[in-house]
């Protein structure tokens, strides 16, 4: 399988076997801490929108294999506020790296910078679309704890309309067999109908409710995530819906004793600090798996790695 | 019946049929007939076999283009489209809606970037024929098809 000079835009464009080959490329990248695969290569991170952990963990990844990263962590920096478009922007930026890393707020920003540049473009994100890099971590960390990813029992709870990160996850879980999914989100904030229809296509099994209990003995795992103020049209509904649901040993209980919860971070106060050291957190140890995740992403467009 | 119609009968140009009447004025709007220069007659609530009601869209001296055959298949997708030469309908077109649609229609996500990045063309995967609905292939919302504006 070749990745190299392929951009990494959407999930949606990776089959079952990209991403397993993604996920085999990780593993091996996670047993070699450092190594010089990309040495005199320059990563470009054109950050638009704030980001801590993507931006990081992508320029740590690259400087982890020899490489060197360069770019900006917010566009008042640059020559957008003078009015150069984005296509503009990136045709000048492709003579300067190797590879690009993107975040931007406007949705399909990395499909056009992709369609401006022929060196490769990483998506790390646009606006409420998608996060591919962070999907491909997710399933990684899933595969890594419960060494697989078919016949699972997946909750995601939150706010399932706005939340890229569950979308994605969605679509990429619908690659594997025998997967069940569990939708708990208050009614306004539901996973979409589209997303609905496009599992019930790929004959995925879901069910959805407001009720957090309702299905968590059943779960293997459960994908938390924080309501978003900022992908809130109108303040008040986000000051009605925040803190809806709130995870703390009560659940205990009521869970399978290797259930593992995951958040994409950060969390504001919907997993409670008192989790943080049961067995079922596994948020941290998935937020350090970006970096073996965005090694093999990097080395492997760069053609670095087969 | 036939008689009637007969008086708007054109010698060269097109004849759109079968078009659902919501969608006439629609078809008039597409083919920018408001400012044709030439016979344009609209009729609309006629009754028809095949869908109870329809309405049709007679254009003299136009031939329409693939991208205009195109446009029509999105508000109109049962329209027959039949090009007339000296009073005789010499071809019969049936309009469909092609699996892949550019520049012809809006994305309906204002912060899609086709809708802020100057000279974007916007590009949609067609995922449903009947009713049309598309994928954008940039910010890859679905729109339905009463989400779908022509540009």
């Amino acid at each position: 399988m070749d990745f190299k000079k392929r951009d990494i835009i959407s999930i949606r464009d990776f089959s079952k076997a990209d991403l397993l080959h993604v996920l085999k490329t990780a593993k091996q990248m996670e047993k070699q801490k450092r190594n010089n695969l990309l040495k005199n290569k320059i990563m470009g991170a054109l950050f638009f929108e704030p980001s801590t952990r993507t931006r990081l963990s992508f320029i740590s990844a690259m400087e982890q294999l020899g490489g060197r990263a360069l770019g900006f962590a917010t566009s008042g920096v640059t020559s957008i506020k003078k009015g150069e478009t984005l296509w503009d922007t990136i045709k000048m930026v492709e003579n300067y790296v190797d590879v690009i890393v993107i975040r931007h707020h406007i949705e399909g920003a990395a499909r056009l910078a992709a369609e401006a540049s022929l060196k490769p473009i990483i998506n790390a994100g646009d606006g409420a679309n998608q996060h591919p890099t962070q999907t491909l971590l997710d399933l990684y960390t899933i595969q890594k704890t419960k060494g697989r990813l078919d016949g699972l029992h997946i909750g995601m709870l939150g706010d399932l309309k706005y939340g890229r990160t569950v979308h994605s996850l969605a679509i990429a879980l619908s690659n594997f067999n025998d997967v069940s999914l569990y939708f708990i989100a208050p009614d306004a904030l539901k996973m979409p109908k589209s997303y609905l229809d496009f599992l019930r296509e790929r004959g995925v099994r879901f069910y959805e409710t407001p009720d957090m209990m309702k299905y968590c003995s059943k779960l293997d795992i459960l994908y938390v995530t924080r309501i978003q103020q900022e992908r809130f049209p109108d303040p008040l509904e986000y000051e009605k819906l925040k803190g809806v649901y709130r995870l703390d040993s009560s659940l205990l209980p009521h869970i399978k004793r290797d259930m593992k919860i995951m958040h994409p971070l950060p969390r504001v106060d919907e997993i409670s600090p008192e989790l943080d050291k049961t067995g079922h957190a596994l948020y941290f140890e998935q937020a350090a798996n970006g970096i073996p995740v965005r090694k093999a992403i990097l080395a492997l467009v760069l053609g670095a790695v087969k | 019946m036939k008689k009637e119609l007969k008086v708007s009968a054109i010698r060269e140009g097109t004849v759109i049929d079968h078009i659902p009447t919501k969608s006439t004025f629609e078809v008039v709007d597409i083919l920018d007939l408001r400012h044709h220069d030439n016979i344009v007659s609209i009729a609309t609530n006629l009754p028809s076999k095949k869908d109870k009601k329809k309405g049709i869209v007679k254009v003299g001296g136009k031939f329409l283009t693939k991208e205009e055959v195109n446009k029509i298949a999105l508000v109109a997708s049962n329209a027959t489209v039949n090009i007339i030469k000296d009073y005789e309908v010499r071809q019969k077109i049936n309009v469909n809606v092609p699996d892949f649609i550019e520049k012809i229609i809006k994305c309906s996500n204002p912060n899609c970037v086709t809708n802020i990045e100057k000279n974007t063309m916007t590009k949609f995967y067609v995922l449903n024929k009947e009713p049309v609905k598309v994928r954008c292939h940039y910010c890859e919302r679905d729109m339905p098809s009463e989400d779908i504006k022509l540009k």
